[in-house]
């Protein structure tokens, strides 16, 4: 199975790289506010079973993508094309 | 009788740059300082462990992040919790709350730019084993060079850390954002040590300050005390 993991800066924490993608946007004349910049990681994950495949991202979330004392993050499941 | 020189293990990640100014310092220090490479997975008889600074497998993902899975992190785990003396300077501090050995994590500054500067410090514990042979209240001068040095922690953590006296060293004026001006701290136990400034790039005069050497050689001795109690 693909999964694509979104990690994000957690609600509250100060997000200094946002605070400059919005203010380069706002330059270039987009009214924009609230930008955040978090991190994808793609992965193919060798299971074909779906709750078995979320909860070994979940593992690797806790272990090692994420940072839960600042990130939070999602997991996006799709079958293998073919 | 001359008493015996201590043992310090200077950790070797591969992207690590300042391993051998930690190792010049500890031998000018007087004591014996040698290098570990990541892949170990056991350390040698030491008396301390130093995890130096640098940019440990590239700083991917989150700095410290994959370092902390290093083979040698896992005997570093067991010599920290078998009390052995441990010290993370800058990315080694880094490494070291990743691996859940010190509270709190660092983040990228809140300038978002690289910091390459002499810093005040303040002292507000002299009574661990890396800080002995300072006061407390005590005025340092020790170098930062970091882009990711803002030390976080939530409010509950933070507290917690005030209350237990786990902030050993803050900075006397803002630097990178860090909660509370935080620029070390040691663990519940006091026997683990994480800083962001490099006291190894001030123990001579020449390079504009010896303050450093203040830290290191509180280790050292504390570590030949240790040695000596062992002997």
């Amino acid at each position: 199975m693909r999964a694509t993991v979104l990690v994000r800066p957690k609600q509250g924490i100060l997000d200094p790289q946002g605070q400059a993608v919005e203010s380069s946007l706002r330059q270039l004349g987009f009214s924009v506010g609230d930008a955040r910049v978090g991190r994808v990681v793609d992965l193919e994950v060798d299971s074909t079973d779906a709750l078995t495949a979320r909860a070994e991202v979940e593992r690797m979330c806790e272990q090692l993508l994420a940072n839960p004392l600042i990130e939070s993050y999602e997991i996006e499941l799709a079958e293998d094309e073919g | 009788m001359t008493s015996p020189q201590p043992r310090i293990g200077v950790l070797r990640f591969p992207g690590a740059c300042d391993d051998r100014d930690a190792l010049w310092a500890f031998a000018a220090l007087d004591a014996e300082a040698v290098f570990v490479w990541h892949t170990e997975t056991e350390l040698p008889d030491l008396d301390a462990v130093v995890l130096p600074g640098g940019f440990s497998y590239g700083d991917y993902l989150r700095c410290g992040a994959i370092a902390r899975f290093a083979p040698a992190m896992a005997a570093v785990s067991e010599f920290a919790s078998d009390g052995g003396l441990v010290l993370g300077i800058c990315n080694g501090f880094q490494i070291l709350c990743e691996a859940g050995l010190l509270p709190g994590v660092l983040r990228r500054n809140e300038s978002l730019s690289f910091v390459c500067r002499d810093v005040p410090l303040i002292v507000e514990r002299a009574d661990t084993p890396f800080t002995t042979r300072c006061t407390e209240g005590e005025l340092l001068t020790i170098p930062v060079k970091h882009g990711e040095g803002c030390w976080y922690a939530d409010d509950a953590l933070y507290e917690e850390l005030v209350s237990r006296r786990q902030v050993v060293l803050r900075y006397a004026e803002p630097v990178n954002g860090s909660r509370a001006d935080v620029a070390g701290v040691v663990n519940d136990r006091g026997n683990v040590m994480g800083l962001m400034p490099h006291p190894e790039h001030a123990v001579d005069p020449l390079l504009g300050s010896a303050d450093g050497a203040l830290i290191l050689s509180s280790l050292v001795e504390s570590a030949r005390e240790r040695a000596l109690a062992a002997a």
